[in-house]
């Protein structure tokens, strides 16, 4: 047995922040001010991203080889911590107006942190599991946690329903591969995966493609994506930005780790249906967005889009889609998250305000709120010097390095419709007069932190990405 | 050339950003916001002589090269260079540039914005001309999207949103499959030569099959055809054209169709030169339908503006025609036509704009017998209008002679259909002329109109001494081009595996078709 725990601190660090805040929630009467729990949050999750920096480049594996802090999982660890941070600064103050429980909320926050972390540093099956779960029924429970509202009820009665079947077929697939391979740890699976190269009993494939349909229904590929408009519209919207941002970077980063490369021999199985999935779900996603009237609506179905974009990645497989892949999850999360937090100053507390004409003026009356969704939105329609750009151009290039030069084609196509919805939004803030007499918009110091660190890092990954793209590339080659 | 950190060409690309930084933390007050724009945008025309005085006009080479590693993982470089083909159109812009800033005085509504966008276009323009890494080229022809797109959508006509969208989409449905083939490219080239790049000189000496050349042309031709635009691609420009607001039109005009033009001489032709000979003949064959087309079009409008709007599809069908005759005169007439295109249009655009300011509005039969009330704007409308049609002695004559003169030697069929372009070309512009300034002055909303002031009258001079002394004098213009343009067909030529010379490499079919 070894007893090496360091790969276990910073889960430790984020969960027991997450027991403080919510042990602390408690003992302050109902009508005190709770914003300080909002700050423990950040501090624990800053204490957890500093040991993930100083854990760089190590290569540390607990409980038998089921759980490995590598450069990858300490990359999407990263990823976590800043998109949650980012969730919980842009969440303060739309918390307050709608009377939503804080401490619960930042605490569920921190749990389903907790959870993506173990999911990307997960080797074994089960460990992944149990990293899925806990994120997964913090996220149910966060997606509902605005009572009053009937939307949010029915999206979070929604997605643990639907995410629950999900869960159902990723468990029996799990005991499908377990009984053909004898293991849930992925080393011992890809071992055997390597000596007996053919004549796999069908379960096996078949579990595998269990596993495919999980992974399908956490990024939201088609056709299991039905849950996203729906769960995104309903949920209070800095979670449909943690959810579009960081639950499908957890899915693929899992999804990268398992399938990708574990797995990569099962390879010539699937590669066709993902080929095809790849370019229904980018597809049609881009012609739902188009024909959405809410904003919020609309980022629901282009993060369909975007699954499909990343599936592209996946298709061009380990070698070309890896760095892709992961470069593109930071920089998707990233503008994404910033777009979520704009839309939090945009709605009104009484509930959906998040149609096109709502942003009517925003432009000219909130420069800065109005820039900075230009931003997001052409950073997210591919307009170089943007993250978002430098992204697409990597996947395009690593599917046209693997010879998919039609799903290159594909792509590009799709990123020309996703120009039309994306500019309406710009259309809306800057072109359009007026908007609803005496719409205001809200005024948030802690969302504009947020923001404008979002909106710094989609210039950053976007203008210089050499450095982020060195990172990119020390996380996936410690999966080699 | 050794390795510079910061040298002219990036001052160049730099110094409209820094105006637009400024602006941004600008008090919101006419005056200021015009005098920062103005500032910055004439420091950038005088860096720009600068530059037109350290080029060697003796020399074809890319000069003033700067390199700089910015994604040496991808083989992307921050490269940027300029030649005798680039040197005239990267004047053109920044001349135009504060002519148009100044042709916007009537602008009072988000006037700060309006002018940041005005600079931050100028960079993006700039960059794709002096761009010698494909990647980068391809982030300028982008990042030029964006401020035009505002400038239309915010500042334009009452379709100006539609007209806003239009254009993106329409370039970008070009350019998105232009990335593509930028990959491919590069792919190639590390396979064939180990060596991941996408600069464009090392790309030259690539040499494909033909079938990847064609499918990568097609690529390329289709994202630079929409942006010329070629018929039938030019569906977007009448549109935009009218919408836009008078600065936006005459930098459209001026500047970003050329760009168009340019990439077809700089990236489409020397990289794909099997392709560009094999669709020559087609490419001249709708560029001649665009210069007729243009024309008939033109000559039916009842708005001014739109015009104006449709010669521009006429003469760029002229500037491609000079380009794919793919000798010396063609090529050179081309790149003449280009800058003449970018004066008299943009001074059309100008003149256009300024009696909208008065009147509110460009319908031809609103006008008549202005020359009474406006004899200034009538003088200059006339220059201007003779040297669009290609008067002897103004530069319109110039750039079309060539033109005729090169295509003459690969097709003599294409030149005589359009050198009756010319003829509707002064048909359409002389009875415009006349319906507008002669005639009796019947409209007595006409009757009080004040004649241009200094400043209008300011800002077209430039103008208007460039018609007239690239009229009469062309040869400097001509002598720094002359290298660059031989030094570009000899890349074709020499790559090319036909032999062909510069002088008489006539695809077969064409001529049987002049026949």
């Amino acid at each position: 047995m070894d007893a090496n725990l360091m790969p276990l601190l910073p889960m430790v660090q984020v969960l027991v922040t997450a027991l403080v805040v919510m042990v602390r929630d408690l003992f302050i009467d109902e009508h005190e001010p709770r914003g300080f729990l909002a700050f423990i949050s950040l501090i624990g999750l800053g204490l957890a991203g500093a040991e993930c920096v100083a854990l760089w480049g190590g290569q540390q594996s607990a409980f038998g080889e089921s759980l490995v802090l590598d450069n990858f999982a300490l990359y999407f660890a990263l990823i976590f911590i800043l998109f949650a941070a980012l969730t919980i600064l842009s969440a303060i103050q739309y918390l307050r107006q709608r009377a939503i429980h804080e401490g619960e909320f930042y605490a569920l926050v921190l749990f389903a942190t907790a959870g993506m972390m173990l999911m990307a540093a997960a080797n074994d099956l089960l460990v992944f599991f149990l990293g899925l779960e806990t994120m997964s029924i913090a996220v149910y429970v966060l997606t509902g946690m605005w009572r009053a509202s009937e939307r949010a009820s029915e999206a979070s009665m929604k997605y643990f329903i639907m995410g629950a079947f999900a869960t159902g077929f990723l468990l029996y697939g799990i005991a499908l591969i377990y009984g053909a391979t004898g293991a849930t740890n992925l080393n011992r699976i890809a071992e055997f995966l390597v000596e007996q190269p053919s004549d796999w009993p069908l379960y096996l494939v078949g579990g595998g493609f269990l596993l495919l349909v999980g992974f399908a229904f956490k990024a939201g590929a088609v056709p299991f994506h039905f849950w996203i408009p729906d769960v995104y519209e309903g949920a209070p919207t800095p979670v449909t930005g943690f959810m579009a941002a960081a639950v499908k970077a957890a899915a693929f980063a899992a999804w990268a780790r398992i399938l990708l490369q574990k797995l990569s021999p099962l390879d010539a199985d699937w590669f066709f249906p993902l080929w095809v999935i790849a370019i229904i779900t980018m597809t049609l996603g881009n012609l739902l967005a188009l024909t959405q009237s809410s904003v919020k609506r609309m980022l629901a179905y282009s993060s369909i889009a975007h699954a499909g974009y990343l599936l592209i990645a996946i298709v061009a497989g380990a070698e070309w889609g890896g760095l892709p892949l992961v470069f593109y999850l930071a920089a998707y999360g990233l503008m994404t998250v910033g777009a979520f937090a704009v839309l939090t100053c945009v709605a009104d507390e009484e509930a959906a305000n998040e149609s096109y004409r709502d942003f009517a003026g925003l432009g000219f009356k909130r420069p800065f709120l109005g820039m900075a969704m230009s931003l997001f939105m052409l950073s997210l329609a591919g307009f170089p010097p943007l993250a978002g750009f430098t992204g697409k151009f990597y996947i395009f290039r690593g599917a046209v390095l693997s010879g998919q030069v039609g799903l290159a084609i594909i792509g590009v196509l799709n990123s020309l419709l996703s120009v039309i919805y994306y500019l309406r939004v710009i259309v809306a803030m800057y072109m359009e007069e007026g908007g609803a007499p005496g719409k205001s918009f809200a005024q948030a110091p802690y969302v504009y932190i947020a923001i404008a660190l979002a909106v710094i890092g989609t210039i950053y990954l976007g203008l210089l990405p050499a450095l982020p793209l060195d990172w990119s590339r020390a996380a996936f080659a410690a999966l080699e | 050339m050794a390795e510079l950190a910061i040298g002219p060409l990036s001052i160049l690309l730099a110094l409209p950003v820094l105006g637009a930084l400024l602006l941004l933390f600008a008090p919101r007050r006419k005056h200021a916001l015009f005098a920062i724009a103005l500032l910055a945008a004439g420091l950038e025309f005088l860096w720009s002589v600068k530059i037109f005085a350290l080029f060697d006009g003796a020399s074809g080479e890319m000069q003033l090269v700067e390199r700089l590693r910015w994604m040496p993982a991808f083989g992307i470089d921050y490269i940027v260079g300029i030649d005798g083909i680039s040197l005239f159109l990267v004047l053109l812009t920044t001349l135009l540039t504060p002519v148009a800033i100044l042709a916007s005085w009537s602008v009072e509504n988000k006037l700060k914005e309006y002018l940041i966008f005005m600079l931050l276009l100028e960079t993006g323009m700039l960059g794709a001309f002096v761009a010698l890494d494909l990647f980068l080229f391809y982030v300028f022809w982008e990042v030029m999207l964006v401020p035009m797109y505002f400038l239309i959508g915010v500042w334009g006509g009452t379709r100006r949103i539609y007209a806003a969208l239009k254009f993106v989409v329409y370039t970008m449905a070009g350019s998105l499959l232009m990335l593509v083939a930028i990959i491919y490219l590069a792919t190639r080239h590390a396979q064939t030569d180990q060596a991941l790049t996408f600069d464009l000189l090392k790309l030259y000496g690539l040499r494909l099959p033909l079938d990847q050349q064609m499918w990568l042309f097609l690529a390329f031709a289709l994202s630079f055809a929409i942006k010329v635009p070629l018929f039938p691609f030019h569906t977007w420009l009448p549109d935009a054209h009218v919408e836009a607001p008078t600065a936006g039109s005459v930098i459209l005009a001026g500047v970003l169709l050329k760009l168009g033009t340019y990439g077809f001489l700089r990236f489409a032709m020397p990289l794909f030169p099997d392709a560009a000979l094999l669709m020559g003949p087609v490419i001249a064959a709708l560029a001649v339908i665009g210069i007729i087309y243009g024309a008939v079009v033109a000559m039916m409008q009842g708005d001014i503006k739109k015009l104006v709007a449709y010669s521009s599809v006429s003469h760029l069908g002229f500037v491609m025609l000079g380009l794919f005759a793919l000798n010396l005169q063609g090529v050179q007439g081309g790149i003449y036509q280009m800058i003449n295109h970018g004066l008299s249009t943009g001074a059309l655009f100008l003149l256009v704009g300024m009696i909208y300011d008065r009147r509110h509005t460009r319908l031809i039969s609103e006008f008549g017998g202005l020359w009474k009330q406006l004899p200034v704007f009538s003088a200059i409308l006339m220059v201007v209008m003779f040297s669009s049609v290609g008067l002897p002695g103004l530069n319109g004559f110039i750039g079309e002679f060539l033109i005729l003169l090169g295509s003459f030697k690969v097709s003599p069929f294409l030149t005589a259909a359009a050198a009756t372009g010319v003829i509707l070309g002064a048909i359409y512009m002389l009875w415009m002329f006349r319906r507008v300034i002669f005639g009796p002055l019947s409209n007595p909303a006409n009757e009080k109109l004040a004649d241009l002031n200094g400043r209008e009258i300011g800002l077209l001079a430039p103008i208007l001494f460039l018609i007239v002394l690239m009229g009469v004098y062309p040869q400097p213009f001509l002598q720094r081009m002359q290298p660059a343009v031989e030094l570009t067909l000899k890349r074709i030529a020499a790559v090319s595996s036909a032999p062909v010379t510069p002088d008489h490499g006539a695809p077969a079919e064409t001529q049987g078709n002049g026949r």
